[in-house]
């Protein structure tokens, strides 16, 4: 727009580098979270995971076979065991050393025999075949280790998923809190939508004493921190009987989206046409038709924007949920809130925690790549006055 | 599948519930108190006209005059009061807030709050004003802007995750896998650091999670902004032969600066009830506590409702000059 003709090859070489250097630094956070949850928590904790996408040299630790079960007399008096490591993904692998102990992990070559003393020997092949060969009572009990030095191709697993999502024993049960989340969710974001159209429809078209005050009070109500409203209204419900739970929940979050809702609405609504109003009523139409058949449809990228702004809010409040909906049963708790719980007992366990925040990261933002020229949309209506 | 059973169950009430006393309402109006015809059909029309604002903004008023108006009215009783044996509250004046004022816990989270709304509203609004200046110019621009503007879609709690393992400390003698420790060994630092242990400097990085998330924020709205400033006063800046700088900072910057003080003033309130990630990071240990998580702390921890209130009211003094400044705007503009 503003670049002048000619512009040196230098300049736009270093704004395009400087731009890409700052989409990369806004985009590795969540990309961590994203690839960190198709990790294994053993290829977490054994590299960094913006390793993970390269073929990376990496030291496995296991074990052969166990010799109970697998071995075989081929000889009197002497067993061995055989075996393949890495299994399916051994074609991509490449062995670069090994070892025995974690001492020396890399003592031998592929193809070596290492001499485990008193005639036990283990070898293991560039191929990743092995043989643990020994006496009777050396190739027995507890099996082998084993360090390997390969270069591994990358490898992505659904597993982590599966668990936190599906797995029947999994305390975490990110399932429930994601039904839980959704129940919060819509409600919260339809019901707002519709006492704010009316009342922005009247504050926008309807002329009454006190409108001018009313718009003030909104615009006021704006920016009132909702940590106010929490014990007041805690008390309030308790005394109405509804206590902590969904219904309270709901009208919370009705009540502390409604001045974001009645300010965009009524701002788009102001901008309509007025002749087709004006003209409907000359026609005869009621206020409620008018609304309904007119205003409704034409108003449709502004309640849009509100809706993504409800929706995403809801969806990623902590706050109220903790106030309002969740009691002692754990029952209701939202994804957010299990979340909060996971960091504090699984800290460490990052294939957990990394992939239940993506499972609450993805819808909101699948709707946000959706809708995005609808939420930008709203942006400019809510702040730019 | 209960709760969302009684959640589909809930949406078809409630908006079955809205609908039907906007459209009752209006019959009733229409139809039965002030039909429009007959001898008084003239008078009739005037006086629905008169309620019918009333019956549309009726829902409204109640659920805002409960749910936001009365309540700062019963948090300022509340923060005068104290429990007295028995469940009956007393009033004790200004006492909560004397005890308050006693608490190091207070001094420090107002103190980091006041660092907070000092770093975090400049460097969003400077990062989004970069963002949009650079990727206006730029043919794939709008793909650096969505991926600069993704965060606004995510959870505060997610968001203290995803940080959560960049500042990931592993033993010296293992990989590191947060990626801050990996660049601060590699780049000569001696060992690994609980970089959130750190006191004074954890709360910057608590607020580079917020300013992450802000910044898109401040881009596209700033970014729309300098898209509205009228060619010819930049035409007429190259001609006298400005340099790049010079229109950027004497010539853009002027004419969108009504608009970067509704974006520092936004992202001021956003920081000021910053509560999540506080929460979900440290919960205000090694000095970071903030206003918001300490008066969590104190309505639901310490079950201690005076000093909760009290706190919350600091809040609400906060915003009181963004509140009234936003209303004279508002109330300037519809003259």
């Amino acid at each position: 727009m503003t670049t002048p003709a000619g512009q040196k090859p230098l300049v736009v070489w270093l704004l395009n580098l400087s731009v890409i250097a700052l989409t990369l630094l806004w985009l590795f956070p969540t990309l961590g979270l994203f690839v960190s949850s198709f990790r294994t928590s053993e290829q977490i904790t054994a590299s960094g995971w913006w390793s993970s996408m390269f073929p990376a040299e990496q030291t496995v630790q296991l074990r052969v076979a166990d010799p109970d079960e697998n071995r075989i007399e081929t000889e009197a008096g002497i067993f061995v065991v055989e075996g393949t490591v890495f299994g399916d993904a051994l074609a991509e692998v490449e062995i670069e050393s090994w070892g025995t102990s974690s001492r020396a992990i890399d003592a031998y070559r592929p193809g070596d025999t290492a001499d485990l003393g008193e005639g036990e020997t283990l070898t293991l092949n560039p191929d990743g075949t092995y043989l643990w060969r020994g006496g009777d009572d050396q190739i027995s009990g507890r099996a082998q280790r084993l360090f390997i030095n390969a270069t591994m191709p990358p490898d992505f697993t659904l597993a982590n998923y599966e668990k936190v999502l599906f797995d029947e024993r999994n305390s975490e049960g990110m399932l429930k809190a994601f039904f839980n989340t959704l129940t919060v969710v819509i409600p919260a974001t339809i019901i707002p939508i519709l006492i704010a159209a009316f009342a922005a429809y009247a504050l926008a078209w309807m002329d009454f004493p006190g409108r001018a005050l009313l718009i003030a009070a909104v615009v006021g109500l704006l920016v009132v921190p909702l940590q106010l409203a929490l014990i007041p209204l805690l008390t309030f419900h308790n005394a109405i009987g509804i206590g902590k739970g969904y219904l309270g929940t709901w009208m919370a979050h009705t009540g502390f989206g409604l001045p974001l809702a009645i300010y965009l609405l009524r701002n788009y609504m102001v901008g309509l046409p007025r002749d087709i109003i004006e003209n409907a009523r000359v026609d005869g139409a009621t206020e409620f038709q008018i609304f309904t058949k007119i205003i409704l449809p034409l108003s449709f990228p502004a309640l849009a924007s509100f809706a993504i702004f409800q929706f995403l809010w809801t969806w990623n409040d902590l706050l109220v949920a903790l106030v309002f909906l969740i009691d002692s049963s754990g029952q209701t708790t939202v994804m957010t809130k299990q979340i909060v719980e996971l960091l504090g007992t699984r800290g460490g366990d990052w294939e957990i925690l990394a992939t239940s925040a993506f499972v609450s990261i993805a819808v909101p933002l699948a709707v946000f790549f959706l809708m995005q020229r609808y939420l930008v949309r709203g942006l400019l209506a809510g702040s730019v006055k | 599948m209960h709760p969302a059973l009684l959640g589909l169950l809930t949406i078809a009430v409630g908006v079955t519930g809205c609908v039907g006393y906007f459209y009752g309402a209006n019959l009733l109006l229409d139809k039965v108190l002030f039909p429009p015809r007959g001898p008084n059909a003239g008078r009739n029309i005037t006086r629905a006209n008169m309620i019918r604002p009333w019956v549309f903004l009726g829902p409204a008023i109640l659920a805002l005059g409960l749910y936001l108006a009365y309540p700062v009215v019963a948090t300022l009783i509340l923060s005068f009061q104290e429990r007295l044996p028995g469940g009956a509250r007393g009033f004790v004046g200004l006492q909560n807030y004397a005890k308050m004022f006693d608490e190091p816990k207070f001094w420090e989270a107002m103190r980091n709050n006041v660092l907070w709304l000092i770093v975090v509203p400049a460097t969003a609004t400077g990062f989004g004003l970069l963002a949009a200046q650079l990727t206006d110019r730029l043919r794939w621009g709008n793909i650096a802007k969505s991926i600069i503007f993704m965060p606004m879609a995510i959870s505060f709690v997610g968001a203290a995750v995803i940080f959560k393992l960049i500042y990931e400390a592993r033993p010296l003698d293992v990989a590191q896998i947060g990626i801050l420790n990996h660049l601060y060994l590699t780049f000569g630092g001696d060992r690994p650091q609980q970089w959130l242990t750190i006191p004074f400097w954890n709360n910057f990085f608590l607020m580079a999670v917020l300013i992450w998330i802000q910044t898109g924020f401040a881009m596209v709205i700033l970014s729309a902004a300098l898209r509205g400033i009228p060619e010819e006063t930049i035409e007429a800046a190259i001609i006298d032969g400005a340099n790049p700088f010079q229109i950027f900072f004497k010539i853009k910057i002027p004419q969108i600066m009504g608009t970067i003080v509704v974006v520092w003033t936004t992202i001021t309130i956003a920081t000021l009830k910053v509560f999540d990630i506080v929460f979900a990071m440290t919960n205000g240990q090694w000095e970071t506590q903030v206003l918001a998580n300490y008066m969590y702390d104190k309505l639901f921890r310490a079950n201690d409702w005076g000093i909760g209130s009290a706190s919350a009211m600091i809040i609400m003094l906060l915003v009181t000059p963004i509140l009234v400044w936003n209303v004279h705007n508002a109330r300037k503009e519809m003259r």
